[in-house]
């Protein structure tokens, strides 16, 4: 099973997908996200989808899920780089990806982080 | 089309006559265009047919046929453009026949061969009506597909803010064009305020409001903040008796409203240069 890095830049996590996303990775993810969490008490986290073009409605789910558990550790979850095919995707599987932030680009994630820290 | 030695005879009687027949039926079509085309015209397209359908009568080339039908096909495809009905072009076949009859009805022992013309020139008139509605189904697709095209341009109001304005029915094959036109032009420009201008969508019912959250949805995805205008008093009536909810989606009455709230939104301020 591939596992997706996480990258601590000030207080904020990075995390760029850059592989096929298995649903056992995805949960990995949750779970290393979770612990990292808890050991630098981050602000942010910002989840780079840059190079993920498929998506599904469980994928879709856990994203949303990392958003609700990050802000259990007061962290803003922030979603870049979404393509326009899996944007279309995920409304017509009817998830909206509340209490999760998006925003074009990871220099427009951090520019809402920042703005929140203000 | 079966070629006999009847047809070789009606085809020689046919020949024999040639501007009696052809002037008559020119007379029969000019009269059922009513004007839309001169007679010269026709009687020039009349004489090929009329020339064609000699030589497929008299059986002697095997690519006369084909030939008539490539003419006849062409003929009822440019009438279907010219806004002729199916009955005006038909009738432009089948008054050889009329044509044709007035001539024999004198001399009663042609009639087995004019059965067997007649059985042609219906077939002929089959072929016209056939091309005319492929023809006309044809304009009818591209048109949609125009209007499809047409109908859904993404403008660039200001840097980071874009607008869409919707002209027309809303269905679900026009959302979707619009969702993706729309997303790509997120990504390209970088913009974040997207306005969706409402004033030319006729009416707004449930399943329009579905389409417009799910297009909002789907910007909302790539961080873009989507404000919908273009309400008009009748139909945020309709909106509000539907129980439609837009939920923290903004809507504003016009595009001046929206692009207001999105400047604001987006940190900036215009105001009056003091010229004093």
């Amino acid at each position: 099973m591939e596992r997706v890095p996480i990258l601590k830049l000030g207080r904020t996590l990075f995390v760029s997908i850059q592989i096929d996303l298995q649903d056992d990775s995805v949960m990995r993810l949750q779970e290393d996200l979770a612990d990292e969490l808890a050991a630098t008490a981050a602000t942010g986290v910002i989840i780079d989808i840059t190079a993920v073009e498929i998506v599904d409605s469980f994928i879709g789910r856990m994203l949303t899920m990392i958003g609700s558990i990050s802000r259990l550790f007061d962290a803003e979850t922030v979603l870049v780089g979404m393509r326009p095919a899996v944007a279309i995707t995920l409304t017509e599987l009817g998830l909206s990806l509340r209490g999760v932030r998006t925003a074009l680009n990871a220099e427009k994630g951090m520019k809402l982080l920042s703005g929140r820290a203000r | 089309m079966e070629i006999d030695s009847s047809q070789g005879r009606m085809a020689a009687y046919m020949r024999d006559h040639q501007d009696k027949v052809v002037g008559r039926w020119c007379e029969l079509v000019v009269a059922g265009v009513r004007g839309r085309s001169s007679a010269v015209e026709i009687r020039t397209e009349l004489e090929d047919l009329y020339a064609l359908v000699l030589r497929v009568m008299a059986g002697a080339d095997q690519e006369a046929a084909g030939e008539l039908r490539a003419v006849l096909a062409e003929l009822s495809a440019s009438r279907a453009r010219n806004g002729f009905t199916p009955r005006e072009t038909a009738l432009a076949v089948f008054s050889l026949k009329d044509a044709v009859y007035e001539l024999v009805a004198d001399s009663s022992d042609l009639v087995p061969e004019y059965l067997s013309f007649s059985r042609m020139i219906d077939d002929l008139g089959l072929l016209t009506f056939e091309t005319y509605a492929a023809a006309r189904e044809r304009i009818i697709a591209d048109q949609a597909a125009a209007m499809l095209e047409l109908s859904t341009p993404v403008v660039r109001l200001w840097d980071g803010i874009i607008a869409v304005p919707l002209v027309g029915t809303l269905d679900s094959a026009r959302t979707q064009l619009v969702t993706e036109k729309l997303l790509e032009t997120l990504v390209a420009t970088g913009a974040d305020h997207a306005v969706l201008d409402i004033t030319g969508v006729p009416t707004v019912d449930t399943e329009v409001a579905q389409h417009l959250l799910k297009t909002v949805n789907a910007a909302r995805l790539l961080g873009a903040e989507c404000i919908i205008c273009g309400i008009r008093p009748q139909v945020a009536q309709t909106i509000v008796s539907l129980g439609i909810e837009f939920g923290d989606i903004a809507t504003k009455a016009t595009l001046a409203d929206a692009l207001r709230h999105a400047l604001t939104h987006a940190g900036l301020k215009v105001t009056e240069v003091d010229r004093a």
